[in-house]
């Protein structure tokens, strides 16, 4: 009987044995990678909504305040959509005629909610609370980006875990005064580290390690 | 393959087993006190709920095939290239005042049953309510509630509700159904309503009372009959025996040292039964030191009963009699205390001098003698008497108006009736007799179920169907509904305004949480549309709302009444309306009856007697298709999703019934009882047979409200019923009782999902208790027990380092003396953490979700159980948690704060953490049990709690999510927790104040000087886990000339 294996075999066989495991961990680093894309995280990704609002216009042209439109945000887990009657405060007085407004009227007149498409889709299992994260200091534009330069909302950050984490093991980097939390425009000052850690200290910011604790989160 | 055994014992061996043995302090079944077969099966296969479910064998290459494939597909199932799908944000049109999203509200509302109603808070979620509490400033509650209201909130949801008008099953409007009763009512007009008679449950609601009588008064020669299946009859019937008139008796448990029952169960039935625990407790929990241990005190209670009620174990002296004895214990007590001419019967004399010498010795007003709602009106006369006797009368004991109205039978002509008091089984008894007689044209039942639960001999369905229109309103299309021509659907008590009446007459207006789900009305609405106004008789219809609001306008002047009314919805207590005590002096017949002493003796046949009890979680029936209830273990015998027939072991003996034959496992664990025929006359039922230690011997006892024929997917139908209908035993004369009950045993058995033998801790010393006495020698009894056994280790040993706390460490303290196993906590925290129902096969295999459960240990032999315990066993949230060690993926974490976190979205289902609980409070979820599909019932869930899914171990958190609303509300407002801040879901329903919550680290707080109690003990402490939840031991105040007995 002839021969199976010829002798170059060996090496191909030895050359396997260190391909497989390193195709093995080039097949993880690829999912890993995938995982943390924007096109697997949905960051950056405009979404339809029923009407094309613009945050640039009504924030950054206009300088309204968060609050007037989201006015839980203070002291709900939840930073609160505002009813239509929000709207029509003031576009029943101006752009009464425009086309893009017409689904703004037509729920105002019959009732009928409008329905928005959500932009940060927390899973279920996450209870986030705005209002604990506004009173330590942390401001609207560090989650949701500079959203006075954004024509349409969209996802800023990757909302991975990791990304909450981040903060949440060093929160020094993204805490401002209280003065400064609705300021889309603040940057961070060249000293930060060292105002951050005063802001830790003066807010009561809890350890790591209560920060880090699953139930904070999730329940 | 199937692991399946039978694990029936040797009889005989066994009944000798349990006659000898003694050793064991405390146990939890007869089999673990027998030390039977079947117990050490158990013991050596601890968690039998691992059994292969598979019934069929399976080969190892099969296994290993779909094993592989469930893997792959488990890993998949967890990844999608893309993020979840965008959800809707659906914003208000225009937002209403005061609805903050996110933020619970919280109103105060009352829940009416059984004749009285209790304040409420209940919570809600942008409109949709999810959890019921206690109004702590309504007199009857004190922020405690029952099992009952906790459970409401499902029956709100309930999918089988009945959701439109019918007429002979096919659906109609509103308008067609009152316009087909007022034309009959114009033509029962003419007749000044002869043929009309209206049937409702006790009346409590001020505003449906006045609504009745002005019905009745376009009316006056129609009748208005009540009916309840748990009738208070005799209670009435005492009073009008003993004081010529019907009043309600009210107790005062803070004065009373003394306590004795005459099967009264105050502590888990009748009206105030919640504040009576409260009140009751508070003279019964020892907080002393040390050092000042020979100052504790706490009262005593007796309690003469025949089936073992939670009352009766709490008892320092519980003697179990049969029904008519219990007569005769109260007449010689009352001879002992020379309230009539003395006379004592030969048995139990003893037992009863001793008791009559305990009551003399207290200073006068300082003891309470309660007589129960089903013993006859002699033995009420006869604790009325012993009360006055006694100098309680205006200290612990207090007569008021009764708070219900009085169902007066009319004769027909308009007059006030003769006697006061009509009794609901009469009114019925009329009622059934009038419609056999064709004198009824018209039958208006408003809310009740009496085709299901009339006594048997009233033929009432029979009779019925001589009634020319019959007209049904209730929340079910049950029984009633489907012997009637018209059904028209009720509104929840959380969808319609009413009000009603404490047990000491507070008034709570009962305001809705949310509209109607499915188009109901009230009692008050369709009364309002059905009572024509003015000489012109024009009818109208007012909303719910207005008709109580007018009903109180007029009783009180114009002005102010907004801001009387908005005070009144706001604190759920109407100021000022408690009923104020009455004198009252024993009439001269009562005098004369007690002087004549005891009739002609009862009946002493040595033959068995039937005892009728409501059951303890579904009531009268009524919460039959509330899974919750039916799945509660049913408190001290722990049996859920059927009735059984209770008996003690000498009877079982001596009918020749074995000790169960448990198996576990797979699908097809639990108890196999065998199945006795309960025949009474020629009428019989069968039932599983079971064996209650302590209950009287010569008794048989049935749980009433079981075996509906339509209540629901839930509570059974026709075909598939679930449990026995009792009621077709009861007769009217025999309401409670019946003697000359005959039982066969059959040759069938039937599996009896009892959880008792769930979770066993094998007989370590997991509860401790003591006398009074000894607790006065030796106050540290409970620990230094446990320090013996931790091999007087103090500090404990580790290789880990230890955990800090600087911030919060919560705890929480049970204290076992207080605890009354009424389980109001369980249900509590089902409530609240959307814990799912699982079915009787389920719990039958052991695989009940219950996060907290409350164990029964007995003390004694079978036969003479002398103390009776109740244990409630949360997460222990070890400091060593034994779990956070062996899980593979950190699934179950410590967290920085004490608390044993559980990270569902962590959870791959290895359940190495539940193999290594000492404590057996892990919880798994074999199938995916939370239904996520019936759209009504998912509007119960709360929201900031995870619907768990299969595959995924669940437990205690410590209502995790209280803790972190408290959390945060605290620092938005710039302070620390304060103490009492968080409640977790079981804390504030108990109405005993037995279980203590908060943070350790906080020396002021409850829980840390609940920790320095010197009867401060852990579970299985010598284990090293440290336990964060801990006990107070029990403690118990015998008197010493009783000593066991």
């Amino acid at each position: 009987m002839a021969q199976i294996f010829l002798p170059r075999s060996n090496t191909i066989a030895k050359l396997s044995l260190l391909s497989g495991p390193l195709l093995g961990a080039f097949a993880v680093w690829v999912c890993l990678v995938y995982a943390r894309s924007s096109y697997g995280t949905g960051s950056g990704e405009v979404r339809v909504q029923p009407v094309p609002f613009s945050h640039q216009h009504h924030v950054g042209d206009l300088g309204i305040d968060c609050r007037y439109c989201h006015t839980t945000v203070e002291n709900s887990s939840y930073a609160g959509m505002p009813p239509t009657k929000t709207c029509m405060n003031c576009h029943s007085q101006m752009w009464v005629g425009s086309d893009m407004l017409e689904p703004v009227r037509a729920s105002y007149q019959e009732g009928k909610s409008l329905h928005w498409k959500r932009v940060y889709n927390l899973p279920g299992f996450v209870y986030f609370n705005h209002s604990i994260h506004i009173h330590k200091g942390v401001g609207c534009t560090t989650c949701h980006g500079r959203i006075d330069e954004m024509p349409l909302m969209y996802q800023k950050p990757s909302v991975l875990m990791e990304w909450c984490l981040d903060c949440h093991r060093n929160p020094g980097p993204n805490l401002r005064p209280q003065s400064e939390i609705f300021n889309v425009k603040w940057q961070r000052p060249s000293d930060q580290d060292e105002r951050g850690a005063e802001l830790a200290k003066q807010y009561q910011i809890r350890d790591t390690r209560f920060l880090t604790s699953c139930t904070v989160c999730h329940r | 393959m199937n692991p399946r055994k039978n694990l029936a014992p040797d009889v005989e061996a066994l009944w000798d087993r349990l006659d000898r043995a003694t050793g064991k302090k405390y146990w939890r079944t007869l089999d673990e006190l027998a030390d039977s077969e079947t117990f050490r099966e158990v013991m050596l296969r601890e968690f039998p709920e691992q059994a292969p479910a598979l019934a069929s064998p399976i080969s190892r290459r099969q296994f290993l095939t779909l094993m592989g494939a469930s893997l792959a597909l488990a890993g998949l199932g967890g990844c999608s290239v893309r993020p979840a799908p965008s959800r809707d944000v659906v914003p208000y049109v225009q937002a209403p005042e005061q609805v903050v999203p996110g933020e619970p509200m919280f109103f105060a509302t009352a829940m009416t049953l059984g004749g009285a109603g209790v304040g409420l808070l209940v919570e809600s979620h942008m409109g949709r309510p999810t959890k019921i509490e206690g109004n702590s400033e309504h007199p009857a509650s004190l922020g405690a509630t029952d099992l009952f209201h906790q459970a409401s909130i499902l029956d709100l949801y309930d999918p089988d509700r009945s959701q439109t008008v019918t007429h002979l099953g096919q659906t109609r409007t509103w308008d067609q159904a009152f316009t087909a009763m007022r034309e009959a009512l114009t033509q029962q007009h003419r007749r000044q309503g002869a043929g009309l008679r209206v049937l409702t449950e006790t009346l409590v609601s001020p505003t449906q009372i006045a609504q009745m009588r002005a019905f009745l008064q376009t009316l006056p020669r129609a009748q208005w009959h009540q009916y309840e299946p748990l009738a208070r009859d005799n209670v009435y019937r005492g009073a009008v025996l003993a004081f010529g008139r019907p009043v309600c008796t009210r107790y005062d448990f803070t004065k009373a040292d003394v306590v004795v029952s005459l099967d009264a169960d105050f502590l888990t039935c009748g009206p105030g039964k919640l504040r009576h625990v409260a009140d009751f407790m508070s003279r019964r929990r020892v907080r002393t030191t040390p050092a000042q241990a020979n100052t504790a005190n706490m009262n005593r209670l007796y309690v003469v009963e025949t089936a073992v009620t939670t009352t009766g174990a709490k008892a320092d002296h519980r003697l179990a009699v049969k029904p008519y004895e219990i007569e005769a214990i109260a007449w010689a007590l009352a001879a002992e205390l020379q309230v009539p001419r003395p006379e004592a019967p030969e048995r139990l004399a003893q037992w009863v001098r001793v008791v009559a010498d305990d009551l003399r010795a207290r200073p006068a007003g300082k003891t309470l003698i309660v007589a129960g709602d089903r013993q006859p009106p002699i033995v009420h006369l006869l604790a009325h008497a012993i009360n006055r006797q006694l100098g309680n009368v205006g200290q612990s004991v207090h007569y008021t108006e009764p708070i219900e109205a009085q169902p007066a039978v009319q004769d027909g002509s308009g007059r006030a009736p003769e006697e006061p008091v009509v009794e609901r089984i009469e009114s019925l008894r009329r009622l059934a007799h009038d419609m056999d007689a064709r004198q009824v044209d018209v039958l208006l039942i408003l809310g009740s179920n009496p085709v299901f639960t009339a006594p048997a001999d009233f033929r009432f369905t029979d009779a019925m169907q001589k009634v020319g229109l019959r007209v049904h309103l209730g929340m079910h299309q049950d029984e009633t509904a489907r012997q009637c021509h018209w059904h028209l659907p009720e509104t929840h008590y959380l969808e319609a305004w009413s009000d009603t009446r404490a047990y000491d007459g507070t008034v709570t207006i009962v305001q809705p949480l949310i509209e109607p789900l499915y188009a109901g009305r009230s009692a008050h609405e369709v009364l309002d549309a059905l009572t024509p106004v003015g000489t012109e008789r024009t009818w109208r219809q007012r909303p719910g709302r207005l008709i109580v609001q007018a009903h109180w306008q007029a009783q009180r002047s114009a002005s102010g009444f907004e801001t009387f009314w908005q005070t009144t919805l706001h604190d759920g207590v109407m100021a000022g309306t408690a009923l104020a005590p009455q004198n009252m002096a024993l009439s001269e017949s009562a005098r004369r009856t007690l002087t004549a002493g005891p009739q002609a003796p009862r009946r002493t046949s040595d033959g068995l007697e039937l005892i009728l009890l409501p059951d303890p979680t579904i009531h009268d029936g009524r919460f039959a298709n509330n899974g919750w209830l039916q799945e509660l273990p049913k408190p001290l015998t722990e049996i859920t999703w059927e009735n059984v027939a209770l008996m003690s072991p000498a009877t079982a003996r001596q009918l020749g019934i074995r000790l169960g034959g448990y198996t576990h496992g797979g699908e097809h664990g639990g108890y196999h009882q065998q199945i006795v025929t309960l025949r009474l006359g020629d009428r019989s039922v069968q039932v599983p047979a079971w064996i209650m230690p302590g209950h009287a011997d010569g008794c048989i006892s049935l749980h009433l409200g079981y075996g509906r024929a339509w209540a629901g997917r839930i509570g059974g139908r026709a075909g598939t019923r679930v449990g026995v209908n009792a009621y077709t035993l009861r007769t009217s004369d025999h309401f409670w009782s019946a003697s000359g009950l005959q039982v066969n045993v059959t040759g069938a058995t039937q599996v009896v999902a009892c959880t008792q033998q769930h979770h066993s801790m094998e007989n370590r010393e997991v509860v401790r208790a003591a006398s009074l006495t000894e607790y006065r020698e030796h106050p540290r009894f409970a620990t230094v027990r446990g320090r013996e056994e931790a091999g007087g280790a103090r500090v404990p040993l580790t290789i880990y380092e230890p955990h800090p706390y600087d911030g919060h460490k919560w705890g929480m303290v049970i204290d076992l003396t207080a605890c009354t196993g009424c389980k109001a906590c369980v249900l509590a925290c089902q409530a609240e953490n959307n814990i799912p129902v699982v079915g009787k096969q389920q719990v039958a295999a052991g695989r009940e979700m219950h996060w907290l459960r409350v164990d029964r240990y007995v003390a004694g032999t079978a036969d003479r159980p002398i103390e009776f315990h109740f244990q409630p066993v949360p997460c222990m949230h070890c400091e060593n948690a034994p779990c956070e060690y062996v899980c593979p993926v950190e699934a179950t974490v410590h967290s920085a704060e004490g608390l044993n976190d559980m990270v569902y979205q962590r959870c791959v289902g290895t359940r190495f953490c539940s193999n290594n609980c000492p404590y057996k409070v892990r919880r798994f979820n074999f199938f995916a049990f939370s239904d996520y599909r019936t759209e009504s019932v998912r509007q119960q869930y709360n929201p900031d709690v995870t619907v768990r899914s299969r595959g995924v171990m669940e437990k205690c958190s410590y209502c995790v999510q209280r803790i972190r609303h408290a959390e945060i509300h605290s620092q938005l407002e710039g302070r620390d927790i304060f103490d009492g801040e968080v409640l977790t879901a079981c804390q504030a329903a108990c109405p005993a104040q037995a279980i203590i919550f908060g943070n350790m680290n906080d020396r002021d707080s409850k829980v840390a000087s609940g920790k320095q109690s010197p009867l401060h003990y852990g579970l299985l402490e010598e284990f090293n886990t440290q336990p964060r939840t801990t006990y107070l031991a029990a403690l118990r105040n015998p008197n010493p000339a009783l000593e066991g007995r």
